[in-house]
């Protein structure tokens, strides 16, 4: 593992996630004929997040949001150092539990709904971005991520469905519509603000630094399918969330049976497909 | 050698001293732990002694011992014969059952069809793990056992107290489970086997209730039939074979010993309660608690797993083994979704139970070097955290009365120091760096490079198991303001069971290269999971886990208290809010269930049906 | 610290009114008058937001909710009445059920008189509403 790299990801990977979420905005805005805020208001908005009053419902609801950013940060160092692949997969979804039992924690019924269809959307979600790991070893032959950049081949040539059904499942991950079930990043829903409602003043500042690691970190993934291709693979990186930004705009949310049905779906056809297809080539 | 013998003779002593305590506590208490320090102390001895050692065969001249052995199954078999007396007419089969394999079984005893053997005891790494566990485990259960079965008596009133009778099955079954793992003669193997049968019936049905007495008569028979197969296979190598020493055997030619080792391995996987005979665990659980937590954590269900491991060397690259670790998979998977769907704590439990055991059964199936060392460390980190899971279900249930777990939310607030244990013990079934999640990360990367059929079975299995155990967890260290109508937070010596084993599930964890060093490698070679760099990230991880409980005690300076979000319409009580018709009201929330997808109902029939097809396919394959 | 004033999230809560403000509120949120380009989000939690928006007077009904959601927003914080409703009770202040303003139940900071207030005057008034947010930073800093 690379000491170097992980304190760069430290430091780049909230700016570089801050700035991909206000293009992001900017986009949005263009799309709705909107002028859109400035590219830096996500960090206005972070910033002024934590100079308001720390607002709580108990005071263990906090250290489980600070818990959600550390474990977001290891997995991200995992991913960044070079370290395993599957670690670092973990390592997020300890991340996302521990969002889970924040929400849990404060015992307020629109997070407790939150809470529930977070839990959904791991159900939906999880499956694929381990198999993408599995995916990525069958093509590499390596779990390590420091192993797996100096292949000599592309792994998106071998393993396209595993790449697809990874954007389909991306959605998820990155909170976008149509399954931003748990909380979205947009004004009123049903659920108020889901997973997030009682998160107020720094927590939420933390909660929306974790998203950026997050971002930076999914990103990250996708490009691994481009291992041999720095510029190729950041460019479809960026492309795959220019994509995830129209979807975003152009559906409504939908049910949770839509979503696990068809993430699960999308994942045992195109993925483990993907999978066999490769064995049988192989054999 | 000396070990092994203490360890398996040694339990008997206590058997027979505690069925003379009869409600007598105090007694009750110190027998159970002073032998239960001596049955660690002489496992970890045993562990010592085996470290970097490989097997190791004992020769005994056994003679005498042989006959006691077949003395043994003769009670062994009247007993069930006892035991079926009062059946209805309907149910012949059951004693039909016993009869054809004990009369198998001691026809070719007493004629001296059985060929001569000398090496009946072998000890391995594999052994000395297994004896770690039932001993260390075990033990802590049946300590806690004997606090538990008091409280259990207070708000059962009904049932007569024999508690003496339970705690004492309990070490009558640590001599079966060491005698199992310790034996290399197939016919003391099942000798051992069917006592642990027999004790499962003791304990399952000690509430002498209607359903207590039905679900033991299920237990008994579904257990029987996997002794039929054992006995089958006995009489197969008797006869065929020509030798009944097991390591023997394993170093024969596949395509001659495949039908014995099937048939192994079926007995194997019915006590494991493997998918057809899921049932007969789930019925366990209306037994008191401690018994459920020694079937499924330590004892019975782990000498199951235990002899489909050691027939593992035949199923590698077989057919027949891609087809156990089908089955193991779809127990993996089955138990899982089902698990989803269920509120009674020992039953998701029970599930999990199924579940994690199908895992084991799946790495045993493929069977190479790393998905061995993979389903060791399994063994390990499943029976501990298990076990503890259980014993804190169980003592939250003398408390509160009630196993469903809905009526946990909030349960910090209320008992923090068993919502601690508890969280604990999840953690441990689930989550990074834990045990069962390095175990299933082994597994995995054992997986990945094989055919693509396992990873996603893996991969699906967990996803379900990480919401089942999320949401059990979330109700737990929900903070709340209410108080349960009937609260009994007295724990006494139930303390030793439930802190030794939240500690051992940390234990192990930061331990687990050393096990990994010591009894793992050179047993099984390189194990993916103990590179340095991995351990170096999972220690990371670990000091990590240890943030979230300091940070508890950091009192933050500026915080500012305010009340849950409730569209405005909250009220002073904070359990409730203002109706639109200007009245109070409770809000209430409950967990998903998504019955309409993971249903028993929906689930079971078809994954049992698809079991039985596996199986049936699987011995026509053999034949053809 | 001036990005209090580059980010103010505000909330919308409508009282006893025609609904004429209330549609001008959202107006103002729409693609033609686009708020957003200030920073400016519409969250529908009070834990989230510095402005508190409230259109149409104060009833026995709902004088309990604007008092509950002033106090779940964490400071600073501003309230801003929007329309002749929020402001005096116009002409529902004669009503049996009506206690009058906004003022009748918490602080208001800004009051935007109209019937209806116009989208200018709104994003206007939340822009007035950000100096005073400002302002009572610097009080709680020192009070710190």
């Amino acid at each position: 593992m690379e000491i170097f790299s992980i304190i760069l990801y430290i430091i780049l990977a909230p700016v570089a996630g801050g700035i991909i979420a206000g293009a992001d905005r900017i986009i949005t805005a263009r799309m709705q004929s909107r002028v859109g805020p400035p590219i830096m208001q996500p960090f206005y908005d972070v910033l002024k997040l934590f100079s308001k009053q720390n607002l709580v419902v108990n005071r263990f609801h906090v250290d489980y949001v600070l818990c959600f950013l550390i474990f977001t940060v290891i997995s991200g160092g995992i991913f960044f150092g070079g370290g395993n692949l599957l670690l670092c997969i973990f390592a997020l979804i300890v991340a996302n539990v521990f969002l889970v039992l924040a929400a849990y924690c404060s015992n307020s019924p629109y997070t407790l709904i939150g809470a529930e269809r977070e839990l959904l959307q791991m159900l939906a979600a999880e499956p694929m971005l381990l198999l993408t790991a599995v995916a990525l070893y069958n093509v590499t032959g390596t779990f390590d991520i420091s192993d797996m950049l100096k292949t000599t081949h592309t792994p998106f040539l071998y393993i396209p469905g595993v790449f697809v059904a990874l954007s389909y499942v991306l959605t998820i991950k990155l909170r976008k519509s149509p399954f931003d079930l748990s909380t979205s990043h947009h004004a009123h829903q049903e659920l108020v603000k889901g997973l997030t409602t009682e998160m107020a003043g720094p927590s939420l500042g933390f909660f929306e630094l974790a998203h950026w690691y997050e971002t930076i970190l999914l990103l990250g993934l996708i490009y691994l399918f481009f291992a041999n291709m720095p510029i190729v693979g950041i460019i479809v990186a960026l492309a795959i969330y220019f994509v995830e930004i129209l979807i975003d705009n152009i559906n409504a949310r939908i049910k949770w049976e839509l979503m696990l049905k068809s993430a699960w779906i999308v994942t045992l056809i195109l993925g483990v497909g993907n999978l066999f297809v490769l064995y049988f080539l192989s054999l | 050698m000396d070990w092994a013998t203490f360890l398996i003779l040694f339990p008997l002593i206590p058997t027979v001293l505690l069925l003379f305590t009869k409600k007598n506590y105090e007694a009750q208490k110190w027998i159970v732990i002073i032998s239960s320090i001596l049955i660690i102390a002489g496992s970890i001895g045993l562990a010592i002694q085996q470290v970097g050692r490989g097997g190791d065969f004992y020769y005994i001249n056994a003679h005498a011992v042989n006959g006691l052995v077949v003395f043994g199954d003769i009670i062994v078999a009247l007993v069930f014969l006892y035991i079926c007396r009062n059946l209805p007419y309907k149910k012949y089969w059951i004693p039909l059952l016993v009869v054809v394999q004990y009369g198998l079984v001691i026809f070719y005893d007493l004629t001296g069809r059985m060929p001569e053997m000398s090496r009946y005891i072998y000890i391995d790494n594999l052994t000395v793990i297994m004896g770690l566990v039932i001993a260390i485990v075990g033990c802590l259960i049946a300590i806690y056992a004997v606090g538990y079965m008091k409280k259990y008596h207070h708000h059962h009133h009904g049932i007569e107290d024999r508690s003496h009778q339970f705690i004492s099955a309990i070490f009558l079954f640590f001599f079966a489970m060491f005698g199992i793992i310790f034996s290399n003669s197939v016919a003391w193997i099942y000798f051992f086997w069917e006592i642990t049968t027999l004790c499962s019936f003791i304990m399952i049905s000690y509430s002498r209730t209607e359903e207590a007495k039905n679900n033991a008569m299920r237990a008994v028979w579904m257990l029987l039939l996997g002794g039929l197969a054992f006995s089958f296979g006995i009489i197969y190598c008797a006869d065929t074979l020509k030798s009944l020493d097991l390591q023997q055997i394993l170093t024969m030619k596949k395509a001659l010993v495949l039908v014995p080792i099937l048939l192994f391995c079926f007995a194997g996987m019915n006590k494991a309660a493997q998918f057809p005979f899921g049932n007969w665990l789930l019925g366990a659980m209306v037994a008191p608690t401690p018994s459920s937590a020694l079937l499924h954590s330590s004892t019975m269900v782990k000498a199951g797993v235990y002899l489909v491991i050691r027939c593992s060397p035949i199923l590698q690259d077989t057919a027949a083994g891609a087809i156990v670790a089908i089955i193991g998979g779809v127990s993996f998977l089955a138990g899982a979704a089902i698990a989803i769907s269920q509120r009674n704590s020992k039953k998701v439990l029970a599930y999990s139970t199924i579940a994690n055991l199908g895992l084991i059964i799946l790495c045993a199936g493929v069977g190479t070097p790393f998905t061995l060392s993979a389903a060791l460390l399994l063994i390990i980190f499943h029976a501990v955290a298990k076990a503890l899971m259980f014993i804190s279900v169980g003592s939250v249930d003398n408390a509160t009365y009630s196993q469903d777990i809905e009526d946990m939310y909030g349960m910090v607030s209320n008992m923090p120091m068993l919502a601690v244990v508890m969280v604990i013990g999840i953690s441990g079934m689930f989550l990074a760096p834990f045990g069962m999640l390095i175990s299933k990360m082994a597994v995995l990367e054992a997986l990945a490079t094989r055919s693509p059929l396992f990873p996603p079975i893996v991969i699906f299995g967990g996803s379900m198991m990480l919401f089942f155990w999320t949401k059990w967890m979330g109700h737990l260290i929900a903070v709340t303001n209410k108080v349960p109508p009937k609260l009994n937070k007295e724990i006494g010596i139930e303390w030793i069971g439930l802190a030794g084993l939240a500690i051992l599930t940390i234990v192990t964890v930061i331990i687990y290269p050393l096990i990994g060093e010591w009894w793992v490698i050179p047993m099984y070679g390189q194990c993916p999971m103990f590179s340095e760099n991995i351990e170096l990230t999972i220690g990371i991880m670990i000091v990590m886990m240890i943030l979230p409980p300091l940070s508890f005690l950091i009192h933050w300076k500026n915080l500012v208290y305010t009340e849950p979000y409730l569209s405005g319409v909250n009220l002073e009580d904070k359990t409730k809010f203002l109706s639109s018709l200007g009245t109070s009201k409770e809000w209430s929330f409950k967990n998903y269930y998504l019955e309409k997808y993971f249903s028993e109902g929906k689930l079971l029939k078809p994954t049992i049906i698809f079991t039985i097809c596996l199986w049936v396919l699987m011995f026509f394959m053999e034949n053809l | 610290m001036g990005f209090l004033k580059k980010s103010p999230w505000i909330l919308h809560y409508d009282g006893s009114s025609c609904n004429g403000c209330d549609i001008e509120v959202l107006a103002a949120l729409m693609p033609k008058y686009d708020v957003e380009r200030f920073g400016i989000i519409n969250t529908g939690n009070p834990k989230h937001a510095d402005v508190f928006l409230i259109t149409g007077s104060v009833n026995e009904q709902n004088i309990q909710v604007i008092k509950n959601i002033y106090n779940q927003m964490g400071e600073p914080k501003v309230v801003v009445a929007v329309g002749i409703c929020a402001c005096t009770g116009h002409f529902f202040a004669e009503c049996y059920n009506i206690y009058g303003g906004v003022d009748k139940a918490i602080p208001v900071d800004v009051y935007v008189p109209g019937c209806a207030a116009r989208p200018e005057v709104i994003i206007d008034a939340v822009i007035k509403g950000l100096a005073v947010l400002e302002e009572k930073q610097k009080n709680m800093k020192k009070n710190a």
